[in-house]
């Protein structure tokens, strides 16, 4: 069946305005791309407007889940409660109920399991259980001076060559053809001068992960800090927290305002001043991210106290892995400076043997130091 | 135009089925609306699970040539889009130089003969807007292995499929290619890019399916010992691995037991054809440690219980 342009359009767009309640960005041309989508497949399946939706507005395995919710509480409520409405909501409802009694009645049970329609926000706050603080709204002027410092603190890193070419003053690499070539025009012709390439060099990718566990909470705020400076004061960083799970922020951070980067960054982490497991976050990180490629020939830096909840031999293990494919471990441990400090911390000492440089992270004094760690050859 | 011929999501489904892809209801969804909102599909999801294979069958089902560009850190314009055959200008020059031709034209006239099409050399990308009647299938493999720069010049080439070589003008599509994007997701995709593109995460297939893809693509093999390979690396999965199988290892790990000559798995068979399936020793620890004799009987289990 063929549904006039306006309603589609509608449906699409309230539709979209619910993800992005929800959490997902969905930027205008998905929209349309959704209702041009809308337009060739059948109507007249749930299915289909499902996986229509799936493919054009959801970009990120990541908000799958909040996709499937939405979808539910949108289609589906007004398929459970609006069926005496007019308008475009209705037309689609009827369609529904024709083809796909038997799905509807399944999804109705959960969502009456759930909650009603009323709350529809508060359900996508998926983060309440788990503690949340407001770190965004303080005043702290020490913090506040020390951001300034962390901008100025430069983390370069050792070069590594790439397999671009990049034009060589010097003979002995590569022959440069398409230089020589456009220069013997010049000369009518004749090859009057060779040119050359040789390999460019690239900055090594940067990996932070960041314990923001209770044990760390005095810290973890300043090296939040931290890592948004390295993120926006460099390429090729990548940044992590992790406490009971393991949240990427590169994007949230790279803001260059520290105030927008930081509440960003404080409203996507679930975990802020929980337990820790470390190495169970590390596995995470290795099996969803650094091992595939994000860690491999990088400098990972991991900022943390080394408590761990969890199996100190999982972190073992984790880290032997993690080390076998980066370029360099740094463990940056803020409680390093206290006077008679051993590394007895469970976790500590099962991940020490596979970190190459373990470091002071307490000061901005420490950070210098660890970004002179970072770029050594 | 062959596109033309589909005309729901079902007939893709059969189509791609025809190709020996089973696909499940949402992949063939996208396939559906890629083909006719002629946009390119971006496919993440595990290593092994089937996303390039998805291009090629593609390309069969639909007739179009498969034109593949494989991306790597450091790939560029050179690499996928084209090249000029230096030793061959340099060769003219000489020959001009030598018959003394070269001095009698002007330089421009030499420079036009010299940045000829004759002399360039048409790489992934540029080959995919050559003109012809059925769409080519350009499948961009691993995209997230190419760096941010490379990414925006792709996204530029991807929303009007036109290319300027400056020496010689501007190629542009008369049959824009249906396009195929991969990644593996060491690394997000730039969101210009995604925003261009439908989208679909391709997860292992579930238990079902997997049997029906190994009957498929293994024939010689029972039903029996299908069943109990698909739920063998069912099982595996659940595990924590460093690398759990993909299709793909399902498909090697079912062909090996097979070429053995392998009825039914016992605790030898599968302590045998292990590397198959995993390729990590500390996975195959993992496996050893949980017990292979216990995943027998569990594969035993699954594969009947269904029947």
């Amino acid at each position: 069946m063929h549904i006039a342009g306006s309603s589609a359009d509608e449906m699409a767009v309230s539709f979209a305005r619910v993800l992005r309640g929800a959490g997902i960005s969905v930027p205008i041309d998905s929209v349309i791309t959704f209702v041009q989508a809308l337009d060739v497949v059948s109507m007249t399946k749930r299915n289909d407007v499902y996986w229509a939706g799936r493919a054009t507005l959801v970009h990120r395995p990541e908000d799958q889940q909040l996709f499937d919710r939405a979808f539910a509480v949108f289609w589906e409520h007004h398929n459970a409660t609006d069926t005496d409405e007019d308008g475009p909501p209705q037309k689609i409802t009827l369609l529904l109920d024709d083809e796909d009694g038997q799905d509807k009645n399944k999804d109705d049970d959960a969502n009456n399991a759930d909650d009603d329609n009323q709350t529809m926000q508060l359900r996508f706050t998926a983060n309440e259980s788990l503690r949340n603080k407001d770190f965004a709204n303080y005043t702290d002027e020490e913090l506040h001076e020390s951001q300034k410092l962390m901008h100025q603190l430069r983390l370069a890193g050792p070069p590594r060559q790439s397999l671009r070419l990049t034009h060589a003053k010097r003979s002995g690499s590569r022959h440069d053809l398409r230089r020589t070539v456009r220069a013997s025009l010049a000369f009518g012709g004749e090859s009057a001068r060779l040119h050359w390439r040789k390999p460019s060099e690239r900055q090594r990718r940067l990996v932070v992960l960041l314990d923001i566990s209770g044990s760390m909470e005095p810290y973890a705020r300043a090296l939040l800090r931290f890592m948004h400076a390295a993120v926006v004061g460099r390429q090729r960083v990548e940044a992590f927290t992790f406490g009971t799970r393991l949240t990427r922020l590169t994007k949230e951070l790279s803001s260059r305002d520290p105030d927008r980067a930081l509440t960003r960054a404080a409203a996507q982490v679930p975990d802020w001043s929980g337990g820790t497991r470390l190495g169970e976050s590390l596995r995470r990180f290795n099996a969803t991210w650094g091992v595939r490629g994000m860690a491999r020939g990088a400098i990972v830096v991991v900022l943390s106290d080394g408590w761990d909840r969890g199996d100190p031999e999982v972190l073992a293990e984790q880290m032997q892995r993690l080390q076998r494919v980066a370029f360099r471990v740094v463990w940056v441990n803020p409680l390093k400076v206290t006077p008679g400090y051993a590394p007895l911390a469970r976790g500590m000492a099962a991940a020490l043997p596979f970190v190459d440089d373990f470091v002071e992270g307490h000061s901005i004094q420490a950070l210098e130091h660890l970004t002179r760690v970072i770029s050594r050859d | 135009m062959s596109l033309h011929a589909f005309t729901s999501v079902a007939q893709v489904r059969n189509a791609l089925g025809g190709q020996n892809y089973l696909a499940d209801e949402g992949l063939a969804t996208a396939v559906f609306l890629a083909l006719s909102l002629k946009r390119p599909l971006l496919l993440e999801g595990e290593a092994g699970v089937g996303k390039t294979e998805l291009a090629k069958v593609i390309a069969a089902m639909t007739g179009g040539e498969l034109i593949r560009l494989q991306c790597y850190e450091g790939i560029d314009a050179s690499q996928a889009v084209y090249d000029w055959d230096y030793s061959r200008q340099l060769l003219h020059l000489r020959a001009a130089e030598a018959s003394g031709e070269a001095k009698s034209k002007d330089t421009s006239l030499l420079e036009s003969e010299l940045y000829n099409e004759r002399f360039l050399i048409k790489r992934a990308l540029l080959r995919a807007i050559d003109n012809r009647t059925t769409p080519a299938v350009l499948l961009i493999d691993e995209i997230d292995r190419a760096d941010d720069e490379f990414e925006a010049y792709l996204l530029e080439i991807l929303s009007d499929f036109q290319i300027t070589v400056p020496e010689l003008g501007t190629f542009s599509a008369t049959t824009p290619p249906i396009v195929v994007l991969t990644s593996n997701r060491t690394r997000d995709v730039h969101d210009a890019l995604k925003r261009r593109c439908l989208y679909h995460w391709v997860e292992h297939p579930n238990f079902e399916r997997e049997v029906a893809i190994v009957r498929l693509r293994v024939p010689q093999i029972a039903e029996s010992l299908a069943r109990q390979v698909a739920a063998a690396v069912e099982a595996m999965r659940g595990l924590n691995l460093y690398k759990p199988p993909g299709v793909a290892e399902t498909i090697d790990w079912a062909t090996a037991l097979g070429q053995l000559g392998i009825l039914e798995l016992d605790e030898t068979s599968v302590a045998a054809t292990l590397g198959t399936v995993l390729k990590y020793r500390e996975d195959h620890e993992r496996v050893r440690e949980t017990g292979i004799a216990d995943l027998v009987k569990q594969a035993f289990d699954r594969g009947l219980s269904h029947n």
